[in-house]
């Protein structure tokens, strides 16, 4: 990437997602996809091994809001603490289709989990491989697709990885 | 209420009787557990192992367990399905490291000894001896005999494309392990058609085996607990529906028929889950689709004792594996899966309706947290007990859901079983 600026809007992107997910702040979750932009988190054997399932399969932004309502209103869960740690993006390739520039890029990551009373524990470790659009209201993921080691979920996945 | 025996009984017994109201040691103690593992898991019941969709060619395997017991599914060269004990006959190593994969044979990496798909052994390292210096040093006795020291081989019963096996040769034919009551059910599903798998979802419960079990005999939960069922008419109090058992009441089907969701006061008043004005963003979540051979249910949950859950919600099929850690821990291993005929967009409704379903599921990423209190409220006073009372204290088949009758039919099972 030879732009400073895209490439800046880029490690912004990364930084406020990994934010939002911490904060609990689940309404800005859907503010960084695409209205057809895909959410996908999925194990890493399923990935390699080129099965379709997801643990999490979102197909749009208003599927993406379904999550949060679950997530905020419908289902019953401990409560806890997360932190992502995401590393530097790698910028793949950079392809212009139907005349939207595309930026394919990935960034290895870790949730650590802390539940009230626990300890804090790595809860999910993976890599982010996304496809990143510039639109006029600033970088969006068209998709982002989190692969994760972490194969035995430590229970349940609540919150947006 | 006040309880004033003590917390840690020394002699626990269950004095009760019925089956109405479960100790809370019977989640806790290792001893119980380990009887469990032998009587339930290792004798007189078969386990799922896989399905055949899994090992589709000759030297396909695929590594999983049965109880604690690491077993390797594999398909030998003739075709047959074969499970073996991962248990080298020599030194017990466990040999088969990889999860799934092709092989010619098996080998155990220590001392390079080599066994068929179907668990003979073929080959041992310096079995003759070694000649050194006119000499023959070492080699195995005269008398050992490779046919002794094969793996401990299952044995194997496969019904359209469900594999199962059992360390007890000795067991009873799987249709009559199932029974006549709930052999239509599982035959409903596996009837010939060959699946297709869409992949795995893992996931270490915090809880006693038992409650996943008990989570899928309890229809009493599902328009409680779970919003997108009570909300959207998929499982609730006035649905129309079945349970059914088999004669030991140790597996049962939930049978149910959609309804049409909403307000309806008598089955949602005060229910804090119900959500009257909740509507979907993205409709393909619930886009449902019947299929022919559903027949009149939309939705039928088996649960095969100890070991299988065999899931039909809507659209979305999938094998529930309890693979039980001691007595307060279980992997809970999905594999879901379709049919050779289904459309590209059957299979997209599918992956798409899983997300209500698995560990991070709208649905049952609950069920995974619940069973979680649930052993920690066992953890912390064994003295105590459940009430397992809904519906009255016996066990039966019932026309509705309002019961927990097949929770209490599978601890009857138990106790008869267990002689506790």
């Amino acid at each position: 990437m030879k732009n400073f600026e895209d490439y800046m809007a880029l490690l912004t992107l990364y930084s406020d997602y990994a934010l939002v997910c911490d904060s609990a702040d689940w309404d800005q979750w859907p503010s960084f996809f695409t209205e057809d932009g895909r959410y996908r988190l999925q194990p890493r054997e399923n990935y390699e091994r080129g099965m379709p399932l997801c643990l999490l399969a979102l197909e749009s932004r208003a599927m993406i809001e379904d999550r949060v309502y679950g997530v905020k209103e419908t289902m019953y869960h401990d409560p806890y603490y997360q932190r992502h740690i995401v590393g530097t993006p790698r910028v793949i390739k950079e392809v212009v289709i139907d005349g939207v520039a595309h930026i394919y890029a990935e960034a290895n990551y870790v949730v650590i989990r802390t539940k009230y009373d626990g300890d804090s524990t790595v809860y999910n470790c993976g890599i982010y491989r996304d496809d990143i659009v510039k639109t006029a209201d600033g970088f969006k993921f068209a998709l982002r697709h989190a692969i994760y080691d972490s194969e035995m979920v430590p229970n349940s996945v609540i919150y947006p990885i | 209420m006040r309880e004033t025996q003590p917390t840690f009984p020394k002699d626990p017994q269950w004095t009760d009787p019925g089956s109405s109201r479960v100790p809370f040691w019977a989640y806790t103690r290792d001893d119980l557990y380990q009887r469990e593992l032998e009587r339930f898991f290792y004798t007189n019941h078969w386990c799922y192992v896989g399905l055949e969709a899994e090992i589709p060619n000759p030297g396909d395997f695929k590594r999983t367990v049965v109880g604690e017991r690491s077993v390797v599914l594999v398909r030998s060269m003739d075709g047959e399905i074969n499970v073996v004990e991962n248990v080298c006959a020599h030194r017990g190593m466990r040999f088969c490291r990889e999860r799934q994969g092709n092989a010619k044979d098996f080998f155990c990496p220590y001392h390079q000894w080599n066994y068929s798909l179907k668990g003979d052994l073929q080959g041992v390292p310096f079995r003759r001896g070694v000649k050194q210096d006119g000499q023959v040093n070492g080699g195995m006795p005269k008398d050992f005999k490779p046919e002794d020291h094969g793996l401990n081989k299952l044995k194997v019963a496969v019904r359209g494309g469900v594999v199962f096996a059992s360390f007890d040769h000795g067991v009873e034919s799987l249709e009559d392990f199932l029974g006549p009551a709930i052999l239509p059910y599982f035959d409903r599903v596996f009837n010939g058609r060959k699946l297709t798998i869409l992949g795995y979802r893992k996931q270490r419960i915090p809880g006693n085996w038992k409650l996943m079990q008990e989570n899928i005999k309890d229809p009493y939960h599902p328009g409680l607990l779970h919003t997108w069922f009570s909300t959207f008419g998929l499982w609730r109090a006035d649905n129309k529906s079945q349970l059914r058992m088999d004669a030991h009441h140790r597996h049962a089907a939930m049978v149910s028929i959609r309804g049409k969701g909403g307000k309806a006061d008598e089955v949602v008043a005060g229910v804090d889950s119900f959500k009257e004005t909740m509507t979907l963003n993205d409709p393909r979540l619930l886009d449902i689709v019947p299929e022919a051979w559903w027949g009149e249910p939309t939705v039928v949950m088996t649960t095969i004792f100890p070991s299988i859950i065999i899931q039909q919600q809507v659209n979305s099929v999938s094998m529930r594996h309890i693979q039980p850690r001691g007595n307060g821990t279980f992997d809970f291993v999905w594999t879901h899966f379709g049919f050779e005929d289904d459309s590209p967009e059957m299979t997209e409704r599918r992956l798409i309706q899983a997300n209500l379903f698995g560990p991070a599921g709208f649905v049952s990423a609950d069920d995974g947290e619940v069973i979680e209190w649930s052993q920690e409220g066992f953890t912390q006073k064994p003295s105590h007990r459940t009430v397992v009372e809904m519906g009255g204290t016996d066990v039966g088949d019932a026309e509705h859901m309002v019961t927990e009758a097949l929770i209490r039919g599978m601890y009857g099972y138990w106790r008869r079983v267990m002689g506790e």
